[in-house]
């Protein structure tokens, strides 16, 4: 029972991880593939001192930290709350 | 500014005295650092009592090197955009390092990555193999540091290189042999909040005439050197080039020794959590700077200025500050980065003596039987050692061009040390030949094809053309551990590891409470 609620969890993680690195990536490459085929598209401007490699670039420090924080604010409001109820539960099973 | 007209490199009275002052204020949190140093704990993980966002600044603080200060910098300034593609490769790694790592290491390990590896594989092999890989990332990262804080001292201050290692080597070896993590910690802390404010009261005093806005200094730089240094340049040539480099940068972060023994200093998992998104703001807030910086530089100096000072360029950001705020700011500005150079310096000396003391003489010499005051001397004598060895380095090394040694560092951690780490956390059937043959082969094949570049074979030994056109081996080299990694166990199956995985799970989400003691106390 307890292992599978802990399991239950440890695939909740995993998912979510998962998901935001494959996200990160996906962003980072994307930005990174840009550079190297499309150099003339990123030096397109948007606005004078702006172009669309200067934009995206900045997206993707940008968007790595907002990837952090839906992570962090995740796990600070339902991984955190599963892991207490588990680790208490195991703490008086094991008699500790 | 027209001209060369510096004072850089001549003796500065500000920059001394500002120097000064962060000299004493750091001896002095090491000597307060040392009253509260009397276990190993303490030690290599400050007792497991920095807080989240203290941890925060201290990651920011190990990982914003000088050369990342100077060299994007030098690197925006001379080139334009290009820059950005480095700041960007830097930063990728740290939501890596909050999804896949912080965690589950703060929860399986106590002092170094070697711990989390080896927890249910046999101990003697996998700590061995580990430290190597541990170890040859920070060689070639305290190499680069070392010879670039050689040269930047003699450029800044006008000393003698040698003189400059001796000075970095005793400071440093000071703050970690008195102070350990609790001192490392402080220093990485004041260093990055002044990193942080240094570099961003310099952003804000190259944007006055400009009306605060960054759009009308890259447009003033797009007037002056063409609209070329808005679009990529030609730092990445080919796409292959171009992911095998983003996979060294994105990966490489997840395994640097320094970096990952950070997560011990903090209480729990949920701390870990919360100090990389502090550092992962921190220091992409420091790379945006740092662009204002490269692009100020270019347009209040000039780059012909720039150039004539450094060839690389990397005297773009000091020369910016005298430009903008007087020979005063260019004082504090040097001794920031300084500071910069001391910090990292530390963070890598004590992980490296983490590694020799704690992986190779405790786990392997000792059979991980060794009293509290053993463990505590061995660790001191390896702190000596890496401090006499990292001058050592450094004198070896005088008049090299070791830039490429950051790169090399981040392609062997992303080849050897983050897919053994990754694997051992999340895959049941992985071995302990597995591990040492992923390490290894990350190892080997990382620097024989960094040898066979055109980064070794041209631009260091002058040979007409390389055996190997890709820069960066990245693309081979990381599949390649986690192939090895995965054949071999698959081949060798290790039933008693195997049973083990489930341990090592619930350890790793519910921390060290209900599966064995906490490691700290």
């Amino acid at each position: 029972m307890n292992e599978k609620d802990l399991r239950r969890v440890a695939a909740a993680r995993d998912r979510i991880a998962r998901v935001l690195t494959a996200a990160t990536m996906f962003a980072y490459f994307g930005f990174i593939l840009l550079v190297a085929w499309g150099k003339p598209l990123l030096g397109h401007l948007l606005t004078s001192g702006l172009s669309l490699g200067m934009l995206l670039g900045s997206l993707v420090i940008v968007l790595s930290w907002v990837f952090t924080g839906i992570y962090v604010s995740w796990a600070n409001r339902h991984y955190d709350v599963h892991v207490e109820r588990l680790a208490g539960k195991s703490k008086r099973g094991g008699g500790t | 500014m027209n001209g060369v007209q510096t004072s850089l490199g001549a003796t500065s009275g500000t920059a001394i005295a500002f120097f000064l002052v962060f000299i004493s204020a750091t001896l002095a949190i090491t000597g307060w650092a040392a009253r509260k140093t009397k276990t190993t704990s303490e030690f290599f993980a400050a007792g497991g009592n920095v807080s989240g966002l203290q941890n925060g600044f201290a990651l920011a603080g190990d990982y914003m090197s000088a050369a990342s200060f100077l060299g994007i910098a030098g690197l925006v300034a001379t080139s334009g955009f290009d820059g950005l593609i480095y700041s960007v490769g830097w930063l990728v790694g740290w939501p890596v390092v909050t999804f896949l790592i912080a965690e589950p290491l703060r929860n399986l390990g106590k002092y170094t990555f070697a711990d989390v590896v080896a927890y249910r594989l046999k101990k003697k092999p996998v700590r061995i193999a580990a430290a190597i890989g541990g170890l040859t990332v920070i060689c070639f990262y305290l190499i680069a540091q070392m010879v670039g804080a050689g040269n930047l001292i003699k450029m800044m201050f006008g000393l003698q290189y040698e003189t400059a290692l001796l000075i970095v080597g005793t400071v440093m070896l000071l703050y970690v042999l008195f102070g350990g993590m609790i001192a490392t910690t402080w220093v990485q802390i004041v260093k990055a909040v002044l990193l942080l404010g240094g570099a961003t009261l310099l952003a804000l005093l190259s944007l006055v005439p400009f009306g605060m806005n960054p759009l009308a200094l890259f447009a003033k730089a797009a007037e002056t050197y063409g609209p070329e240094v808005l679009a990529p340049g030609k730092l990445v040539s080919s796409p292959l080039e171009a992911v095998s480099l983003g996979l060294a940068l994105m990966f490489g972060t997840a395994g640097l020794p320094h970096i990952l023994m950070r997560f011990y200093t903090v209480p729990d998992a949920k701390a870990a959590r919360s100090s990389v998104f502090y550092a992962t703001g921190f220091i992409g807030f420091f790379y945006l700077v740092t662009f204002i910086l490269g692009f100020g530089a270019s347009v209040h100096v000039g780059r012909a200025a720039i150039t004539s000072v450094d060839k690389g360029g990397n005297m773009a950001a000091l020369l910016l500050a005298e430009a903008v705020g007087g020979r005063p700011f260019l004082g504090f500005i040097s001794a920031v980065a300084f500071a910069t150079i001391l910090a990292v310096v530390a963070g890598l000396t004590l992980s490296g003596a983490a590694a020799l003391a704690h992986d190779l003489w405790v786990g392997v010499i000792r059979h991980g039987q060794a009293d509290e005051k053993e463990q505590l001397k061995v660790a001191r004598v390896a702190t000596i050692v890496l401090a006499l060895m990292a001058m050592g380095l450094g004198l070896l090394f005088k008049g090299q061009n070791v830039a490429f040694m950051v790169g090399l560092a981040f392609a062997v951690a992303a080849s050897s040390n983050f897919p053994v780490l990754l694997l051992s956390i999340t895959w049941r059937k992985f071995t302990t030949r597995g591990a040492v043959s992923a390490i290894v082969a990350g190892v080997v094949s990382a620097l024989v094809l960094i040898w066979m570049s055109p980064t070794i074979q041209v631009d260091l030994l002058k040979n007409p053309t390389a055996m190997l056109s890709l820069k960066n081996p990245g693309i081979i080299t990381v599949p390649l551990s986690f192939v090895v990694g995965i054949v071999v166990s698959l081949l060798f199956p290790e039933p008693e590891a195997e049973a083990k995985y489930a341990e090592v799970e619930r350890r790793m989400h519910l921390g060290a409470e209900d599966a064995e003691p906490a490691p700290a106390e």
